[in-house]
């Protein structure tokens, strides 16, 4: 008998890379149909307007052109884009958002007409031939004006431009713990909008096919399963079941391929109007205007506490812009995701949390990785430097003063409706992270260097968040109207090849190794054997996508789940075949064998063989080798770290300069450690992004002046450090391997730790705070202040 | 109107009738079917369409068609030799420099070019080579890491990454 080493927690090298390294991966604009059309969107220049008129007939009348339509040809077909995820036990304002507008566009960007032709340079000549007069009214962009007596107003459903007001928390003893404070810190933070960035923008191809009058689009979404389910049941007139949808190849996401998008809707219905594949690819410059964006919330804090640094009360009020309408589940992110885990890695005893969803002229806002955790991070970590300084305290002190402590888990905050933390051993990873850049050192460096005008800043971040998002029952109460489970279905093939399909969706992440890696080991047979399949919604279990870093611990445990199913099912065919009883029968390494005489055995490919020709099957049971599982974990898993940032500020310019970054995370355990490090070098990266580069800004008038990656700094390798990375291990009790989830980790950690380096290498200078992203300019500019 | 360009693309010879306007990056798409390349923005900015003429990476989405009549393309679809992978193909498959992908065709033809020119590139030199082209992904370290293996393969076996 062979013993094979377990493949889970080996940095097995990845099975997707040789397609990909060949120019062989399928995304979505390399998949050709015959006689594909495609269609280019006319959107809107202005940032609110009314519609006067729309003549599409020099457009019509372009050589190659099938076809031009508007809002009028669409009314009775193509209902509104529904939110599937309003704010959890309050009033919501959801306006209808048209996939074309009717009258009135509400942003830049916004789809106004559409043109189908056979080519894609006439598609977007004629386009730009469609005429469309409008009358510009007055827009904003800024939520806290959007909010004032007399702003232009968006919608007649929603007034004040108020989505919904939601709270959590308790007030009454937030505020009786701030009339016992002996210290209050204030603070107003901007996090700033940002633009997501796949290097593949967004796109769809729909194909009707007459004889079957089935529709299929190809489209790059991080959830088919749920985008087949939405666009059927509230938006297409296409039933369920003539509806298919296949998510290719996809180039990066980052929480914009989830939301649902008025050209999936455009291009199926004008396939089956034209009778043609129909596909839409964007631009980037329509990218940044019309996919969705991230963050942007304006957010007022006090933080109560004793003058020993005790931390006693948290408040925390929030307007979080959404843009021109509600997005798929924007007003459940920006409340639940982000208002229950203010507190952090941190026991508040007090926290009272207000989060108002605003609309204006602007892109829709939504999860963009990390989805309302950064925020909700940055702010908490920002918070405790506060403090620190206030009372002239180390930072690590009043860290280490507030932790949760490790045998506090499971660890529920106080009233904030966030389900209890798992498990976590904070000080361990902050202990660790002072340890790799040794910190007394490099606190007398800075303090030597501040002799001789070097500005050297330390930052530190030590959060949490909640991963592997689920269960069902608790998702729901916060709005989100559907399950949030996860699905896998394993068959073992007659020759004892193993086919996994799983409801979540790989888009760079690597499931088809880690999964792989994962079903091997589970039926003790090697990575080549395994096939793991998922992006196509036909004849594979409802599934619910990738997001919120759950993969692995809702559908890596719904996997495992799977197996051990089959495998009770193995070892009862394997005995009837051996001719004993299923208990005198063990299976290891790929075969079943008769405990005590290895020699008498029968292999997966003699079982699975047997299995589906119906030889051999004890009585009673059914044929075949396969089963399914929807995996409702009963909680979420929370993964924890320290990050610790070291930078030098010039002087003269304001440049920053990352010199050191250390990250100590605790995912839990880790399949693939290859991976993992991935995950959390280019989380570390966006994160880096928002606190120093990255920012979207709109004019008054509704224009978007970071419109191409011109202007808008997408970071590139030469603005970024070497990361170090360690990590701790605290199994989750939750999910099957004890793993926590890893996707966002990186991007909510590191903006803080950025951030709280480059004040920290100007506090002495009485310089208490920088508005991010942190550019030379403002640095500059606040070193230029009087002290 | 149209034009006829002749040109050779990882060393197979095309005739084509092509429009003026034609970018190279969707001759290379559209017309000859080589999806490796892609394109991921409108202003030059990502280098995911980056390809290389006649020994130099070009960025072909700033390209057109009719610029390249008479010339040699290389795609990433010509970068293995027999079913071979290339050393920088290797090394980003061993050091996990790629993620979703979308990137990698660009980033390897940037590598290429950088490694002809200075086979033995420092971390810092191979960021600076690589500023024309972004990944969202990575984080570039191990697109670094990457390189790195790729320039130690090439320098113990130096036939392993002839671009013909
Ligand atoms: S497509 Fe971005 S540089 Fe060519
Ligand atoms: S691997 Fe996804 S953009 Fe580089």
């Amino acid at each position: 008998m062979v013993t094979t080493a377990p493949l889970v927690g080996q940095s097995v090298k990845r099975k997707e890379d040789p397609r990909l390294l060949t120019g062989n991966g399928r995304y979505l604009d390399d998949i050709r149909l015959p006689n594909t059309h495609h269609m280019a969107v006319r959107r809107s220049p202005y940032g609110h307007a009314n519609i006067l008129s729309i003549d599409t007939e020099a457009a019509a009348n372009l050589p190659g052109v099938v076809g031009v339509f508007t809002a009028e040809d669409l009314k009775d077909s193509v209902k509104p884009l529904p939110c599937g995820m309003p704010a959890g036990g309050v009033e919501n304002h959801l306006p209808p958002h048209r996939v074309l507008a009717q009258d009135r566009v509400r942003y830049v960007g916004d789809a106004v007409a559409f043109v189908v032709a056979n080519d894609p340079y006439i598609a977007h000549d004629a386009m730009e031939l469609i005429d469309v007069q409008y009358q510009e009214l007055p827009a904003v962009v800024d939520a806290a004006r959007a909010v004032e007596p007399g702003a232009p107003q968006l919608h007649d459903e929603a007034p004040g431009n108020i989505c919904m007001h939601w709270t959590a928390g308790n007030k009454d003893d937030t505020d009786a713990a701030f009339a016992n404070a002996e210290v209050v810190v204030k603070h107003h933070i901007y996090n700033q909008r940002l633009i997501p960035n796949p290097l593949e923008t967004r796109g769809t191809l729909a194909n009707y096919d007459a004889g079957t009058e089935e529709t299929t689009l190809w489209v790059t979404s991080q959830l088919p399963h749920v985008h087949k389910i939405l666009l059927s049941a509230f938006v297409l007139d296409i039933p369920e079941h003539k509806l298919r949808l296949i998510a290719p190849e996809i180039g990066g996401a980052f929480g914009s391929k989830i939301f649902l998008y008025a050209d999936m809707a455009l291009t199926a219905w004008a396939s089956k109007h034209l009778g043609v594949p129909v596909k839409f690819v964007e631009t980037r410059m329509e990218n940044y205007v019309a996919t969705q964006h991230g963050r942007d919330q304006t957010q007022d804090i006090e933080l109560a506490a004793r003058r020993d640094g005790t931390m006693l009360g948290l408040r925390v009020k929030s307007l979080a812009n959404l843009g021109a309408y509600p997005s798929t589940i924007a007003p459940g992110v920006v409340t639940a995701l982000f208002g229950r885990m203010v507190s952090g890695a941190y026991r508040i005893p007090a926290i009272w949390v207000e989060v108002d969803g605003v609309y204006t002229n602007t892109a829709m806002v939504d999860a963009y990785r990390g989805a309302g955790r950064p925020e909700a991070t940055y702010l908490v970590e920002r918070m405790v430097d506060l403090l620190a300084d206030e009372l002239a305290m180390d930072p690590v002190d009043v860290r280490r003063k507030n932790f949760i402590p490790p045998d506090a888990f499971p660890y529920t905050p106080p009233d904030l409706g966030m389900l209890p933390y798992d498990s976590g051993n904070y000080a361990v990873t902050l202990d660790r992270a002072l340890n790799h850049v040794n910190y007394s050192a490099l606190r007398a460096q800075q303090e030597e260097g501040r002799k001789a005008g070097r500005l050297m800043g330390i930052g530190i971040s030590s959060y949490v968040e909640v991963c592997g998002l689920a269960p069902s029952s608790w998702i729901q109460k916060q709005g989100w109207g559907g399950p949030m489970y996860e699905s896998a279905e394993i068959r073992v093939l007659p020759t004892g090849k193993i086919s996994a399909v799983t409801g979540s969706l790989s888009h760079g992440q690597g499931h088809e190794t880690t999964f792989a890696q994962i079903v091997a080991d589970e039926f003790g047979v090697g990575m080549g054997d395994v096939e793991i399949k998922y992006g196509d919604t036909a004849g594979a279990p409802f599934g619910m996508g990738t997001y919120g870093s759950r993969s692995l611990a809702v559908g890596g445990t719904a996997l495992q789940k799977s197996a051990q199913k089959i495998k009770e099912k193995i070892l009862a065919i394997g005995a009837n075949l051996l001719e004993v009883a299923p208990e005198d029968v063990e299976f290891d390494h790929g075969s079943v064998s008769v405990k005590g005489a290895p020699g008498s055995s029968k292999t997966l490919a003699e079982i699975a063989f047997a299995a589906w020709l119906n030889t051999g099957v004890p009585a009673g049971m059914e044929a075949g080798l396969e089963a399914t599982t929807y995996y409702d974990p009963p909680s979420c898993t929370f993964p924890f770290g320290t990050h610790i940032c070291v930078v030098d500020v010039d002087p003269d310019t304001g440049h920053v300069d990352i010199i050191r970054y250390v990250a100590v995370d605790d995912v839990g355990p880790v399949v693939n450690p290859m991976i993992v490090d991935g995950q959390l070098e280019g989380g570390i990266a966006q994160g880096i992004g928002q606190a120093l580069f990255e920012g979207a800004v709109y004019d008054k008038f509704g224009y978007l002046l970071t419109g191409s990656m011109i202007d808008y700094a997408v970071p590139r390798a030469s603005y970024l450090p070497n990361f170090e990375l360690d990590r701790t291990v605290t199994p989750s009790p939750i999910s099957a391997f004890g793993s926590k989830g890893v996707g966002e980790a990186g991007t909510i950690a590191s903006t803080p730790a950025v951030a709280n380096a480059v004040v920290d290498a100007l506090s002495h200078l009485g310089i208490r705070d920088l508005q991010m992203p942190i550019t030379p300019q403002r640095v500059w500019h606040a070193l230029q202040q009087p002290k | 109107m149209t034009r006829i360009i002749t040109l050779r693309v990882n060393g197979k010879s095309y005739e084509n009738e092509v429009s003026p306007r034609l970018l190279l990056v969707h001759y290379l798409r559209d017309v000859l079917g080589l999806t490796g390349t892609h394109i991921a923005c409108d202003t030059s900015q990502c280098g995911a369409c980056t390809v290389m003429f006649n020994g130099e990476s070009v960025k072909s989405c700033t390209m057109l068609a009719v610029q390249a009549d008479g010339g040699e393309v290389k795609t990433v679809e010509g970068l293995a030799t027999n079913g071979k992978l290339h050393p920088l193909q290797q090394g980003f498959w061993e050091k996990h420099g790629l993620q979703c992908g979308f990137c990698t065709p660009g980033m390897l033809m940037s590598s290429l070019n950088l490694l002809q020119r200075n086979p033995d590139p420092t971390p810092d030199e191979i960021r600076h080579a690589l500023e024309g082209n972004l990944c969202r992904c990575t984080g570039y370290q191990n697109i670094v890491a990457a390189v790195q293996w790729a320039a130690q393969e090439m320098k113990a076996k130096p036939a392993a990454g002839v671009a013909e």
